[in-house]
């Protein structure tokens, strides 16, 4: 259903010219990967100073309020060049292990936004001004480092898609997993 | 002149057993690419104090220990991932623009953090004018964007 969708996509006009342009994609690109500073630098700045280990002795609240904009603008950025990346070559980064890894990692780490935000961060006026944040808020901390750190491999690791569904034979289950239409 | 020393650099057999690997490359820019969000970040949280625009109200000492020690692992990180990709395609390098941008504009970035933008950020807000703080910052922001976009231009020449 998404598939013949993302087909069609892929052979509009501007989809065919972003993939072929000279500069354009290089620097859709390369703003992509440059505004990771901004975003997951200030996400796992925040992520560091959950878990005791930066900006100790600057309030927790203080580091979320003023690092937030950052993080919301990168991210801003981040999805608007993600988005064109993805139009240039709809169907390959659809069917592509990496790119798929990467989007549930996404969700997941937002889904650990949201717990954080529904749970110990209510109470953050109790234990901000620790060095060292409690147990569940040092968890939410470290499970966003390790799901970044996962996007941004994953990221990477799209444009060395090993698993491409024009390279077969490939085990069942990569195909599976990669949504491949193997005849 | 350098061209011998590149030939021989990617010859050797670092670079020649990353490039023999089908996985290596990449695993290593995985690490490079995290080592840059590390530097980045340690890099903007410190310079956008010292402009005045993050975290005004805290101290800048706070800010700068964190971040000094946080570039610090940044760096490092970098270094050690981006010599193994510079082994292997040490020619290639040698004939690409942006990877001579990026050395040329690297040294003095280093420098710059590891001098006198070390003694403005620990020297806390007494010691310098506003101005000396927010144009250090500046001149630190400014370097260490062309090394990251020169860098990332290495991939596309």
């Amino acid at each position: 259903m998404l598939l013949p969708f993302l087909q069609r996509l892929a052979e509009t006009e501007w989809s065919v010219a972003l993939h072929e342009s000279l500069w354009m994609w290089p620097l859709v690109e390369s703003t992509h990967v440059l505004t990771l500073t901004i975003f997951a630098g200030t996400a796992m700045l925040f992520d560091l100073r959950l878990t005791g280990r930066a900006l100790r002795s600057v309030p927790a609240a203080q580091v979320m309020l003023r690092l937030l904009p950052w993080t919301r603008a990168g991210f801003a950025v981040m999805a608007a060049t993600g988005i064109l990346l993805f139009y240039a070559t709809p169907v390959r980064n659809y069917q592509n292990i990496f790119f798929r890894t990467k989007m549930i990692m996404m969700v997941l780490a937002g889904l650990n936004v949201w717990i954080f935000h529904r749970g110990i961060y209510r109470r953050v006026h109790e234990w901000g001004d620790a060095p060292l944040p409690p147990r569940a808020a040092r968890l939410a901390g470290y499970a966003s480092l390790v799901l970044w750190t996962g996007v941004i491999v994953c990221g990477r690791l799209i444009a060395y898609n090993w698993f491409d569904c024009d390279i077969q034979p490939q085990p069942d289950l990569i195909n599976w997993v990669s949504g491949c239409v193997v005849p | 002149m350098l061209l011998p020393l590149f030939q021989w650099l990617e010859a050797a057999a670092p670079g020649e057993f990353i490039r023999t690997s089908l996985w290596l490359f990449p695993a290593i820019e995985c690490v490079h690419l995290i080592g840059l969000v590390l530097l980045g970040g340690a890099v903007l949280l410190v310079d956008l104090r010292l402009l005045g625009v993050l975290l005004p109200n805290q101290p800048l000492r706070s800010v700068s220990d964190s971040g000094q020690r946080l570039l610090l692992w940044g760096v490092a990180l970098m270094v050690v991932t981006g010599v193994p990709l510079f082994l292997s395609e040490a020619i290639k390098c040698y004939y690409s623009q942006a990877f001579w941008v990026k050395m040329t504009t690297l040294v003095p970035a280093l420098l710059f953090a590891l001098t006198v933008r070390r003694r403005v950020a620990s020297g806390g807000e007494d010691t310098r004018s506003r101005a000396v703080r927010a144009l250090t910052g500046a001149i630190s922001l400014v370097l260490w964007f062309t090394v990251a976009a020169a860098g990332r231009w290495i991939g596309f020449s």
